[in-house]
């Protein structure tokens, strides 16, 4: 392995040396840092470079038909990754995705293609269960509606606000116990929760009790937290029938996608207390939030940040870099998605 | 003449016998004749089984310039003070009450209890330990994630109508990883390190004495420790010597990427600097729970986006408090029944 990593390691330099470093194809805005790192390193074609005014699409074939056109790409979750896409630039074999979600990119037609594709690995997924502990401590705690209440001047005005709700000892049902759902686990452990979850298939490396489906999942937790990746199988994995099985002492916390919950039946839950708050992160439509969760004071909105700190910023650029540099140097990607795996 | 159970009457000669009298358990009498003074109304539980279990005397049932003539007039039957963090049985409070035996506070911070008068009187003073614990514990890392993290902005945000791009944001930082220290290393204290612990955060304190936690750092001094960590979290009892214990200096060295967190009481912060280091953005940001002067909170920090205020709510769940006042019924239980108390102040 390390005599690959030397060989790794001429290769790209004598690319670079030569006047040739290897084209990229950016299709995402990127800071300061995060452009001049890429163009220590490679021949950056950027969508959106100042005056580049070709839409998406047509750059991306303009770039396909450079000399040495790029065979890497830096994308983001608006960028749909599909066959119209891959025709229009084959000369394109990795996809580095610095989105959270993979839901963007087609995979199976990828794989077809024999295109590598790269996702985020675990860069967001601290600051993830972070959020998700906060939003929920928040919801039970009643942080930002007695906040608000302090802020009107109504606690001098009108005495003590209405109590919450304890933390420890309930149980969280988390629905996907990948790289979020678990860090959410161990911290809510901590704060002395018993732990339910939901996965495709059953974990042997945790103790948590597991749950077949969502539906019974609901039905023995006092919380449900959404941490599994949005695809066909769990769009409105969270709808209806789910809501009444968790009950009017439920809370729901969202930092997955918004299509995860049926967020019609989640205001109706709401609006009935059928169950009793809720945390989101995450919309069917963002920017558009249901106005009639506004004057809600048991529901915590929040407008889908759950991945942007400082820190997660600078470790995206560190993983996306490494992703092209063991593309370009023939190594296998730090973070490679298969057709098959599905995230969790 | 009523027949108690102690005293029978003899029956007149040649008249019918008396009935039995109703059979009173003593433990009953002993409850029911300790009168009970409760402070304010803190709590709708607390105060309907103290009035089923012992006479209630409700403070606030008197107008605000009658409370003397009130106490005066109920003295002798007044032998308990139900108190909380806000309202408690200060120096001419206990002056006015010749017969108190007990104060029980609905708490567990008692730095507004005259405990040296209590002591001189003979006073027996319980409070409500353990049953808090997690939740305190829970809203100061709570405040932390919600400070760091500007939960309750987002919220304010979008309730404002005020997202309308997608990519709308501003960049907070993580709370995981962070240095936090803590200012107390009692149960509170103790118990927000482990939760801090499953984040990944290191851990260091300041105490009155070290204590047997080789993974935590005992710094001696308070200014060393703020200039040490992320996160500053107060959560010690307030005393003569802890009193504006977070001073300027130590603001200052906690600085402008640091994070204060306050859910002890507020006048261990000097609460005039803590202001005007976050309005010159000398502090970074801060978590609040308890202030100097409740239910006052600092108008000045309204209008600031890195600060988290909430009024007192560190206890206040229906799971706690109803914890909290069982064990306040249970401490008046045991006076009454010259049992030992429960939780007594030391």
């Amino acid at each position: 392995v390390a005599l690959l990593a030397v060989v790794a390691t001429l290769k790209l330099a004598t690319m670079a040396a030569a006047g040739g470093k290897p084209a990229v194809l950016l299709l995402r805005p990127v800071d300061a840092p995060f452009a001049a790192a890429l163009r220590d390193r490679f021949r950056v074609l950027d969508l959106y470079a100042p005056g580049q005014a070709l839409p998406a699409l047509a750059f991306v074939a303009a770039a396909a038909a450079v000399p040495e056109p790029p065979r890497a790409t830096v994308i983001w979750g608006g960028v749909r990754v599909d066959a119209s896409f891959l025709d229009a630039a084959p000369s394109l074999r990795c996809v580095v995705s610095t989105a959270a979600g993979l839901d963007h990119i087609d995979l199976a037609e990828c794989a077809r293609r024999g295109v590598a594709v790269a996702n985020s690995g675990e860069v967001y997924s601290t600051d993830v269960a972070d959020y998700a502990v906060g939003l929920l401590l928040d919801v039970l705690r009643r942080v930002s509606a007695s906040e608000r209440y302090v802020r009107r001047g109504s606690w001098a005005a009108q005495g003590d606000y209405p109590l919450g709700s304890k933390l420890g000892g309930k149980r969280v049902g988390i629905i996907g116990l990948g790289n979020i759902g678990s860090r959410i686990a161990k911290r809510l452990e901590a704060f002395g929760c018993i732990i339910h979850y939901n996965s495709r298939k059953p974990k042997d490396s945790v103790s948590y009790k597991y749950f077949p489906n969502v539906h019974e999942l609901a039905a023995e937790s006092d919380v449900l937290v959404v941490a599994c990746a949005l695809n066909k199988a769990t769009r409105h994995i969270v709808n209806k029938d789910v809501l009444e099985a968790l009950g009017k002492d439920g809370v729901v916390v969202n930092i997955g996608r918004g299509a995860n919950i049926d967020e019609a039946e989640l205001v109706i839950a709401l609006r009935e207390g059928k169950i009793a708050g809720a945390g989101l992160d995450v919309f069917e439509h963002e920017p558009k939030v249901p106005a009639e969760l506004f004057s809600m004071e048991n529901v915590v909105l929040s407008r889908h940040v759950a991945v942007l700190t400082e820190e997660s910023r600078s470790d995206l650029r560190a993983h996306t870099i490494g992703n092209l540099e063991a593309f370009f140097s023939g190594q296998p990607l730090l973070t490679p998605v298969h057709a098959d795996s599905l995230a969790q | 003449p009523v027949a108690t159970a102690e005293q029978p009457t003899h029956p007149p000669h040649n008249s019918q016998p008396l009935p039995l009298p109703p059979s009173v358990p003593p433990a009953a009498m002993a409850m029911e004749s300790l009168g009970v003074l409760l402070l304010h109304p803190m709590n709708a539980y607390l105060e309907q089984e103290l009035d089923s279990r012992f006479r209630l005397f409700r403070f606030w049932d008197s107008p605000p310039d009658g409370r003397a003539e009130f106490l005066r007039a109920n003295s002798s039957a007044i032998r308990a003070v139900v108190g909380n963090a806000g309202y408690n049985a200060d120096a001419a409070l206990i002056d006015a009450l010749p017969s108190l035996e007990i104060v029980a506070s609905f708490s567990v911070g008692i730095d507004r209890v005259d405990l040296p008068k209590c002591r001189e009187r003979g006073i027996r003073v319980t409070n409500t330990p353990d049953v808090l614990t997690d939740d305190v514990a829970d809203l100061a890392v709570g405040l932390a994630i919600a400070a760091l993290r500007k939960i309750p902005q987002a919220d304010r945000y979008v309730r404002a109508g005020l997202w309308k791009a997608k990519g709308d944001y501003t960049l907070t930082t993580r709370f995981s990883g962070k240095r936090v220290a803590i200012l107390g290393l009692g149960r509170i204290g103790l118990a927000i390190a482990k939760r801090a612990e499953a984040f990944g955060c290191s851990i260091s304190y300041h105490s009155r004495s070290e204590k047997p936690f080789p993974n935590y750092k005992f710094f001696t001094n308070v200014v060393d420790l703020a200039a040490n960590c992320d996160v500053l979290i107060v959560a010690c009892s307030l005393n003569a010597e802890t009193h504006h214990m977070v001073n300027r200096k130590v603001m200052d060295a906690l600085g402008p990427d640091g994070v204060l967190i306050n859910i002890g009481r507020g006048a261990l912060v000097d609460e005039p600097e803590l202001v005007s280091a976050l309005l010159e953005k000398r502090l970074g940001a801060a978590g609040l729970d308890v202030f100097e002067h409740e239910p006052f909170a600092p108008e000045q920090l309204f209008s600031l986006d890195n600060v988290v205020l909430v009024p007192h709510v560190g206890s206040d769940t229906e799971e706690t408090c109803k914890a909290m006042a069982d064990l306040v019924l249970k401490n008046l239980e045991a006076h009454a029944l010259n049992k030992p108390l429960l939780t007594p102040v030391p």
